[in-house]
């Protein structure tokens, strides 16, 4: 198990930190492929979400330099960037990645979208063909895991989340919000989420803007709103009360100057702004405006943690249950480390018992068909008799901390060599000579 | 008679006026109840003592101290009806301190009731009178809300969670009670200085505006119809609006005081 895992989260980093460590999913296919390319790792995936960038990788000596590759990749100092990492190796990176998919580590315990996005961080490295077998492994578990923490425990059931903070502040500014207008810029499922609740609580009408119309078409008919046109999005943007942006841009794309324009058009009637983009979409010096009231993913994260205290305890049991599995998938993976040598010695053996009764076929002369068999059952049997002991004790080896020393061995005695081992050796002359 | 119900109302408007101090830094509903019902019991002692002035037969209003007992009685009404309708008590952390110290005055001694030999219309000078108090009433809850509301959004952009939890309501709510209590002030107001306009000249003649009680509430006046102005035209609200409350309340204290220094608008004769 040569895991690495390398990357900042909300609580590790600050916003601005993270905004300049995200990756926008068009370039993740690129970064997967750069990371490959890198010395000492085998596999890489990134997951690159508004609460976490991280770097996942199976290397071939389990100390890849992985900070490097983050300087070199962000053109960052390690002045900037290392206070605020984290850098997790084998069992722990098993652990964090059951808990990352199982939404135990998210800003918001048990919120669903997080297990999505590691879905296609995953699909995403797996098409570029940076996920091959053991990060497979460790995802396509982690999947399962998250699951079972989902169905066993009520961490993912409660209704705390970004969107319900997000009404509860709407009613600390506007009391009720019957008869309030939302306005969605940029149609990502969390956006979405938070408008439903928000319409859930009463507010009367939504406007959805999007670069792409057509999706902000699509989820205006979800709500019965109205689509604008991302160029109309500042004529229109004054009648709303609520404005959930999540956009993708680079930088603000609201700024003072509206904000100002907004405030003056609507006879200053407050704004509250619920910006959950990463880099942020409403400039802080907006944010200063009276009567623009913006919360970005942040603040919400403050505001969610007072929530947090009534979930520790299914929270507990969802942690019992990431142990239970991380020591189960510690145990595959040993023993699936250990099939390879049994089916590579019980070949060996097969190849010389086959040879042997070729050798002496001969000698037999003609043999009837129970005959045959009799032989047959005969060199089986010594084989599988002597073979027994060797392979339960391989097998009761695996889950111990020595299976690879008793595979070694096993290995050297019976002059084995699997198809897997020779490729290896040669991936790692090539990344030396790098 | 009327003073000892004063002096029992006094000591429940205590305990509102300590809520006033405690609510800024804690929330607790029991003790917002607790105020609740020391203000309604005031009142009810302020009523009555109110109802004894009344029933000895004069405009007994017409001195300072039993103006000030009426005033911090239509405050605390105000208060209530807000109550009524937004079940909020946040008002009273303004309005609380203002009632005390109006009745603690009021309470203090017993004034000798004089009726200026000038007033030949006792009707206009009662109109006069609760129009105006009507008037100061609304402008002292509009003042505190405008502030409530100041130091709400306050709290909103620090965003601390711990401070989002916290006595005071929506701020839309504040803005609305403000508002409306700016609103329904106005009229009142506008028409307690016509009515003391008909008595200035119905017992001079004529209306002397450098005497400075009138000056003063010609300002306070048209403070208060700027305020209502740049509301309604332009939506001012927060610190705008609190620094011109913040004005209008103190043209209002300052028209107030001019009743010991105005030649016209006395109640002793001197």
């Amino acid at each position: 198990m040569r895991y690495q895992l390398i990357g900042v989260n909300h609580m590790s980093a600050p916003l601005e930190v993270r905004e300049r460590l995200a990756i926008p999913e068009s370039r993740l296919p690129d970064t997967c492929r750069d990371l490959t390319a890198f010395p000492g790792i085998e596999e890489a995936l990134v997951i690159s979400t508004c609460n976490r960038v991280e770097i996942v990788a199976h290397t071939t000596n389990g100390a890849a330099d992985l900070r490097g590759f983050l300087h070199d990749h962000f053109h960052l100092t390690a002045n900037e960037l290392d206070a605020h990492l984290y850098e997790f190796r084998e069992k722990d990176v098993v652990r964090h990645i059951f808990r990352v998919a199982s939404s135990l580590d998210s800003m918001v315990v048990g919120e669903a979208q997080i297990l999505g996005q590691v879905k296609e961080a995953y699909a995403t490295a797996r098409a570029v063909g940076a996920v091959r077998s053991h990060l497979d492994q460790l995802f396509t578990r982690a999947f399962a895991v998250a699951k079972r923490v989902r169905s066993e425990t009520a961490v993912g059931s409660s209704s705390v989340s970004i969107a319900s903070v997000a009404v509860e502040l709407a009613k600390k500014i506007f009391g009720t919000l019957e008869g309030k207008t939302v306005f969605v810029v940029g149609a990502g499922k969390m956006s979405e989420l938070a408008a439903r609740h928000l319409m859930a609580h009463g507010c009367a009408s939504i406007f959805v803007s999007n670069r792409t119309y057509d999706r902000a078409v699509g989820l205006a008919q979800k709500f019965n709103g109205q689509a604008i046109k991302f160029d109309d999005l500042y004529d229109t943007c004054d009648r709303a009360d609520i404005v959930i942006t999540s956009t993708g841009a680079p930088h603000a794309i609201f700024r003072r100057e509206h904000g100002e324009q907004f405030l003056s058009r609507r006879k200053n009637k407050p704004m509250f702004f619920i910006d959950i983009a990463v880099p942020r979409d409403v400039s802080p010096d907006m944010a200063k405006l009276d009567g623009i009231f913006a919360y970005d993913i942040d603040d919400l994260q403050q505001a969610v943690s007072s929530h947090v205290a009534d979930r520790r305890k299914e929270a507990e049991l969802a942690e019992s249950i990431i142990t239970a599995e991380v020591e189960r998938f510690e145990a595959r993976l040993h023993t699936l480390d250990v099939v390879p040598t049994i089916v590579s010695l019980q070949d060996h053996l097969e190849t010389i018992r086959q040879a042997e009764i070729d050798r002496v076929r001969n000698r037999l002369g003609h043999l009837t068909p129970e005959q045959e068999i009799a032989v047959e059952a005969l060199t089986r049997g010594i084989i599988n008799k002597v073979m027994h002991t060797p392979i339960t004790t391989l097998k009761s080896a695996a889950k111990e901390s020595e299976a690879t020393t008793i595979v070694d061995v096993v290995r050297r005695l019976f002059n084995l060599h699997d198809k897997e081992a020779p490729a290896t050796e040669k991936k790692n002359e090539v990344g030396t000579r790098q | 008679m009327s003073l000892l119900w004063l002096r029992f109302a006094l000591g429940c408007y205590f305990i509102s006026l300590i809520y006033a101090f405690v609510a800024l830094s804690r929330t607790s509903d029991l003790f917002s109840r607790i105020a609740l019902h020391a203000a309604s019991l005031g009142m009810v002692f302020h009523f009555v003592s109110l109802t004894e002035l009344f029933l000895a037969g004069h405009v007994v209003w017409a001195s300072v101290h039993n103006g000030e007992s009426l005033l911090a009685f239509l405050s605390m009404s105000f208060f209530m009806l807000i109550y009524a309708i937004y079940q909020t008590t946040s008002p009273g952390v303004v309005v609380f301190p203002v009632v005390f110290f109006l009745t603690f005055i009021a309470a203090a001694d017993e004034q000798p009731v004089l009726l200026t030999q000038f007033v030949s219309s006792k009707g206009w000078l009662a109109a006069h009178i609760f129009l105006i108090f009507i008037g100061y009433a609304a402008l002292l809850v509009s003042f505190g809300a405008s502030l409530l509301y100041l130091l709400q959004e306050r709290r909103l952009k620090a965003k601390k969670s711990s401070s989002l939890i916290s006595f005071l309501p929506a701020l839309e709510v504040i803005d609305q009670i403000g508002y409306r209590s700016l609103l329904l002030g106005f009229p009142f107001m506008t028409l307690g200085l016509i009515t003391g306009s008909v008595v200035a000249i119905s017992a001079y003649g004529r209306l002397d505006f450098l005497d400075p009680k009138i000056l003063l509430s010609v300002l306070m006046w048209a403070v208060y119809m700027l305020m209502v102005f740049t509301r309604w035209n332009s939506g001012w609200r927060g610190r705008r609006a609190a620094v011109l409350a913040t004005f209008a309340f103190v043209a209002a204290l300052a028209a107030w005081a001019a009743n010991y220094f105005s030649a016209i608008h006395r109640f002793a004769a001197s």
